[in-house]
């Protein structure tokens, strides 16, 4: 993927999912990771939370409510993402149709994954997080505006909170360029680096089945 | 070396020193820097969309030599010469295979005598050395830490990024001091220490830093044991965690077949001997705790946070003050089926798994072997022992130690991740108990409605031997 549409703010009602530590093998299962390709993960999200074991959608998971359906905003516990690297969990979550993550802290490798795929990754302050999650239980419909360019969240009850996000990280959402572009522009810096940094290995050295 | 000790006042820590020295380009009007990778390690699982992305751009790897590839989290460790029996991880292996011969990286795959998991394959090739940049998209690149390199796991983007650039964009982290001095009691290994780490700091208690782990009881443990504690850094929330190299790390990496040789070995350890923290250098956080208060670890939760001394009762989610702790406890309890106050030794248990990125490797099933030599795998355990690589299974078949291993009731498999991650069918059944020395103990984790008590070898043998979570203590 080299550029995207450019991303500013979503405006949407939140799903709540008020638990701590939420790990990405929650958020998608390894037995999901066979697939060769990012697209398709949607069903899969939060799959063993979301389905019974015959299959059916778990009629108490919040993710199957029918209002549900369509809202781009997560409102979730401390420490979400923590566990594996897999960037299966934000591809999984923008295919659902999430947009923003909204947690008192984010594991590190996830919220680098979500920022490569525009998903915004908002960190708040812990207390701040419960008057979220009770603003949310005394109005289920009530929209978030989680507004990138401003950096600031309008709540429904007329407030706003500011949020810090990586700067450059920001630009490149809010432009929908990509990293990989950016790091090809400086190729006569890494060919500078790599005059004076010989490789310390090589791994063609010794053959593979030697 | 572009910066050393004699231009550089600031005494500075291993991290820092790292850092400094594969800086490509200092970040600049909020720019990350750009730092230089010595080794990409690439495996089947979270490679192949990056490599559609080079073909979708007509990107080339620049550096198939610092990379390279191998297979192992969704292959069987079953009979080898067999297809493989599952189409979509067949399919996902043989992307690798195309993928390794369109861009020229080497690959070890299924029948290579080098095959196994990433993270063991890299030490016993001697790829991993003092002072380098290491990532693989995997969390558990930060074994390679054991060796004084700063390791780390990347997202797919992120491999895509390595693959074209043989470098990435990274923000500066944060260092956090993990002492641990005093000797360890018979019985409690380098697995009880990160365990006891963890259940002090919490899962995302090292979020945002790199753990170096210094003090006597680190020295002491082998490389190996390093390599264990290392490891499992992601557990807490750090994304890499290291050991300054030493004579120990020296003489394990010597005459392995990528080590220097000849004067190019000399010089290295020469450079390799400036790596450890200056004096005075200053870490963001600090703990320090002592290895002879510890005493064998297991998890009784489901976040490898969730840990304690194995002989202590399971906690009451009443007695804490914090909503949001009692729920997750609670929560845990529920789906581990454990009750508040009962004594977590004598649980009865169903499997018992020894392998994983974790402790798979020689001085691993060595421990193992040791313990379970003589005896027999209780009726109602089923043990599988999974050596971490080729190299691993066929030196401890040279040894005598599978036979043992078989000897006692124990499978003894094909070199994988296996049941860490369950997505080669190697999994639990619902509701099942497993000892493992592997990493994770989330939901699900090996195998759906699944449930993990994370401990060492040495317990997990203990376990299976009495069919109940034991104290390896008793059968030293």
């Amino acid at each position: 993927m080299s550029a995207r549409e450019p991303f500013s703010s979503v405006t949407s009602s939140v799903v709540p999912l008020p638990r701590n530590d939420i790990d990405t093998d929650q958020i998608i299962p390894a037995r999901f990771l066979k697939t060769v390709n990012r697209a398709g993960l949607g069903d899969q999200l939060f799959h063993d939370w979301r389905y019974l074991p015959d299959g059916t959608p778990n009629p108490d998971f919040i993710l199957n409510r029918p209002e549900m359906a369509g809202r781009a905003v997560l409102l979730a516990g401390d420490n979400f993402g923590c566990g594996s690297s897999r960037e299966h969990a934000p591809w999984a979550l923008m295919a659902w149709g999430i947009r923003a993550v909204i947690s008192s802290s984010f594991a590190d490798i996830f919220r680098n994954n979500a920022l490569k795929n525009g998903l915004l990754p908002i960190a708040v302050a812990p207390d701040v997080l419960e008057r979220l999650f009770a603003l949310v239980e005394a109005d289920p419909a009530a929209p978030f505006t989680v507004d990138l360019e401003a950096q600031e969240m309008r709540l429904p009850d007329g407030s706003a909170i500011d949020f810090e996000v990586d700067s450059f990280a920001r630009r490149m959402i809010l432009d929908g360029t990509d990293e990989l572009g950016y790091l090809l522009k400086l190729e006569p810096r890494i060919a500078a680096y790599e005059a004076s940094h010989p490789a310390r290995v090589s791994t063609l050295s010794v053959s593979p089945e030697a | 070396m572009k910066h050393d000790d004699s231009t550089s006042a600031r005494p500075r820590t291993i991290v820092e020193k790292i850092w400094d020295d594969h800086v490509v380009a200092l970040g600049t009007d909020g720019a990350p820097d750009v730092l230089g990778i010595d080794l990409h390690l690439v495996h089947e699982v979270t490679s192949p969309q990056a490599f559609d992305g080079l073909r979708e751009r007509g990107l080339r790897v620049r550096r198939p030599g610092q990379t390279v590839a191998t297979v192992d989290h969704s292959i069987p460790t079953t009979d080898r010469s067999l297809p493989i029996a599952d189409e979509i991880a067949a399919r996902q292996v043989s992307r690798l295979e195309e993928n390794c011969r369109e861009f020229g990286i080497p690959l070890h795959g299924i029948g290579s005598p080098h095959q196994g998991i990433v993270h063991v394959i890299g030490p016993e090739l001697g790829l991993t050395q003092p002072g380098m940049t290491i990532v693989c998209g995997d969390s558990h690149t930060a074994t390679h830490g054991a060796f004084g390199a700063l390791a780390f796991g990347i997202g797919t983007t992120e491999v895509e990024h390595v693959l074209a650039t043989q470098s990435l964009l990274q923000r500066r982290p944060k260092t956090f001091e993990v002492r641990v001095d005093g000797s360890l009691h018979p019985g409690v290994t380098a697995k009880d220490i990160i365990l006891s780490l963890l259940s002090r700091i919490g899962i995302g208690g090292g979020t945002g830093h790199v753990f170096e782990y210094r003090g006597s009881a680190i020295r002491a443990v082998g490389m190996e044991g390093r390599m264990t504690i290392c490891n499992m850094s992601i557990e807490g929330g750090a994304r890499a965690g290291l050991v300054a190299p030493d004579d120990v790390t020296f003489e394990y990496l010597r005459a392995r077949p990528h080590a220097p040789q000849g004067a190019g070995w000399e010089a290295a350890v020469d450079r390799w001997r400036r790596l450890p923290t200056d004096d005075g250098a200053q870490y963001d956080r600090s703990i320090c705790f002592d290895a002879g208060e510890l005493t064998p670890m297991v998890t009784y939760g489901t976040n490898p946070g969730m840990g304690f001394p194995i002989t202590e009762r399971i906690p009451d989610p009443s007695h804490l003050a914090d909503a949001n702790q009692r729920d997750s406890l609670r929560a845990a309890l529920e789906y581990m089926a454990l009750t508040p106050g009962e004594p977590i030794l004598g649980k009865a248990i169903d499997v018992v798994f020894v392998g994983s990125c974790t402790n798979s490797r020689i001085s691993d099933l060595r421990e193992a072997a040791r313990m379970i030599r003589g005896r027999r795998v209780a009726a109602s355990v089923r043990m599988m022992v999974v050596p971490g690589s080729t190299e691993v299974k066929r030196q401890a078949e040279e040894e005598g130690l599978a036979s043992i291993f078989r000897e006692a009731g124990a499978e003894w498999r094909e070199a994988g991740c296996s049941m860490c991650i369950a997505m080669n069918g190697d999994q639990l059944s619902p509701g099942q108990y497993s000892v493992s020395t592997s990493n994770r103990n989330f939901e699900g984790r090996q195998g759906k409605g699944g449930r993990t008590f994370l401990a060492s070898p040495l317990t997990a043998v203990a376990s299976a031997v009495t069919g109940r979570l034991s104290d390896p203590r008793a059968l030293l």
